[in-house]
């Protein structure tokens, strides 16, 4: 089973490196909407050193919506998710390979996404280890619910517009928790950083039950 | 284990009334019962129940709104519930055929997770719009971006988001089973919303019913009463549309089954008996 998520792994991250669609598309969209946000906060620094771990979330997860589609998009084109099911890997495989791939790539997009908090919104960061477990779960749990919907949406004509629809929503715990917890180690809340981390570590856990459960009947219909 | 095919759509509904009508004498009754009780209900919260001290009549959205919310997190917990048995009855081995449900419980237990989500989105829906004139009377505006509030709005969202992927055309397993895991994926918000007031510094209020061993009441008294005699009603009224809802989910299998040919020899067969 291990040996075969990480060959779905690997297939994915192969594909990756070859068209290099995160580093040249999805990155430069979650830095354009960080940008995009001076815009309409009115370059404001006092607003957006405020608003920082917010608007860093919101951006990563635009990324998510468009790292799970473009992670489906690639399987969608001849039949692929029927040839990796007749090459004998079994759903739970594909689909945990497929997230951890994407969760690789998250990691990425949310490591450029930082950089351009510190660099567009001049903030400080004042608990580093609160970034770094906060920003691993959350790209995790990103990762994991994005797959999910992937393939929950894979082969559907409106795929395209569904996806953010039903993602969006059901991603906002992370996005709340994720918040609470970048805007303590940005010190611009007093909150109890390390309980939202806590709270992000339990939805994931609760993504990583729900996508056991669900890889079979996801990726058996899909 | 062996699925056995529903026995006959058809027969079914004909048991149940007829091919065009949900009702039977049960839903008939239920139904006089639920409207008699919702004119039990607005004599107690507009003539009986007292106004409050402090919000004055506003008070008595509280009777919808609260109620209300209350039917759409049953809805939503039973949605998840059938979806989990849907999950259970198509599962790899349980002799699981490709295209369509073959197993009758899971073709039930889908429809129960449809009708349930669709009663959720609509009290949610009830819930959100008499909060909203709450707070136009006590806030003095019909939106806050408060916690409670927004992630109500996420969680309206996140199932209408549900309804719109049952909605696409599909086989009727694959479009179950889909479904199913996006119910027991939403349902991680309904925690996350309820106790929203308690995690986050928020304008909405506590909790008005305490049903903990011991917990404070923040309301006594008739206001109380009234509260769970709405809660009741509402509880009664989401039943009787859910189970009209149920059996038009069922007549919207039958007519998808239901061949052309079949319907019009069956029209014309009514046509010829002059009915």
């Amino acid at each position: 089973m291990w040996r075969e998520i990480w060959l779905v792994c690997r297939k994915d991250l192969i594909i990756e490196w070859r068209a290099r669609v995160t580093l040249i598309q999805i990155v430069p969209t979650v830095l354009l909407v960080l940008v995009v946000f001076a815009f309409a906060l009115d370059a404001n620094p006092s607003l957006l050193g405020a608003g920082a771990g917010g608007l860093f979330w919101v951006a990563v997860l635009f990324g998510a919506v468009l790292g799970a589609k473009r992670s489906f998009d690639i399987e969608a084109e001849g039949g692929n998710l029927d040839g990796l099911r007749l090459g004998g890997l079994v759903p739970a495989a594909i689909l945990w390979g497929k997230a951890a791939a994407l969760a690789l790539q998250m990691v990425l997009v949310g490591v450029f996404a930082a950089a351009g908090l510190l660099v567009l919104y001049s903030v400080t960061v004042h608990d580093w280890l609160l970034i770094v477990v906060a920003g691993l779960c959350g790209m995790a749990a990103f990762a994991i619910c994005g797959t999910l919907y992937g393939a929950m949406t894979v082969g559907l004509r409106s795929a395209d517009t569904l996806l953010p629809l039903l993602l969006i929503p059901v991603a906002a715990p992370v996005l709340l928790a994720g918040t609470r917890a970048f805007d303590v180690a940005l010190g611009t809340s007093a909150d109890q950083g390390w309980s939202w981390t806590a709270l992000l570590a339990v939805v994931l856990v609760t993504y990583i039950a729900v996508g056991w459960a669900a890889a079979g009947p996801l990726l058996e219909d899909a | 284990m062996i699925e056995t095919p529903e026995p006959d759509l058809r027969q079914q509904a004909q048991r149940a009334g007829s091919l065009t009508m949900t009702g039977s004498v049960a839903t008939r009754v239920l139904g006089v019962v639920a409207i008699a009780a919702v004119g039990v209900m607005a004599l107690l919260a507009l003539w009986i129940s007292p106004a409050d001290a402090v919000q004055g009549d506003s008070v008595r959205l509280m009777y919808i709104h609260v109620p209300s919310i209350w039917v759409a997190y049953g809805g939503f917990v039973l949605t998840a519930f059938a979806s989990a048995r849907v999950l259970w009855r198509t599962r790899s081995g349980a002799g699981g055929t490709y295209g369509v449900i073959a197993d009758r419980h899971a073709r039930r237990w889908d429809r129960v997770a449809g009708a349930a989500a669709e009663l959720g989105v609509l009290f949610t829906a009830l819930t959100l719009v008499t909060g909203s004139l709450w707070g136009r009377v006590t806030w003095g505006t019909y939106w806050q971006w408060d916690a409670r509030l927004t992630t109500t709005v996420l969680l309206f969202v996140t199932y209408l988001g549900y309804l719109a992927l049952r909605r696409l055309p599909a086989e009727s397993r694959a479009r179950a089973r889909r479904s199913a895991v996006m119910a027991l994926i939403a349902v991680v918000n309904l925690p996350i919303v309820h106790y929203s007031v308690d995690w986050w510094r928020t304008l909405h209020q506590e909790a008005s019913l305490n049903l903990e061993p011991g917990g404070d009441r923040n309301i006594t008294g008739e206001m109380y009463w009234t509260l769970l005699y709405s809660w009741a009603t509402f509880t009664v009224v989401a039943l009787w549309i859910g189970i009209h809802r149920y059996r038009v989910l069922r007549l919207e299998e039958l007519a998808e089954e239901a061949s052309l040919e079949e319907l019009l020899a069956q029209r014309r067969d009514e046509q010829a008996a002059g009915r």
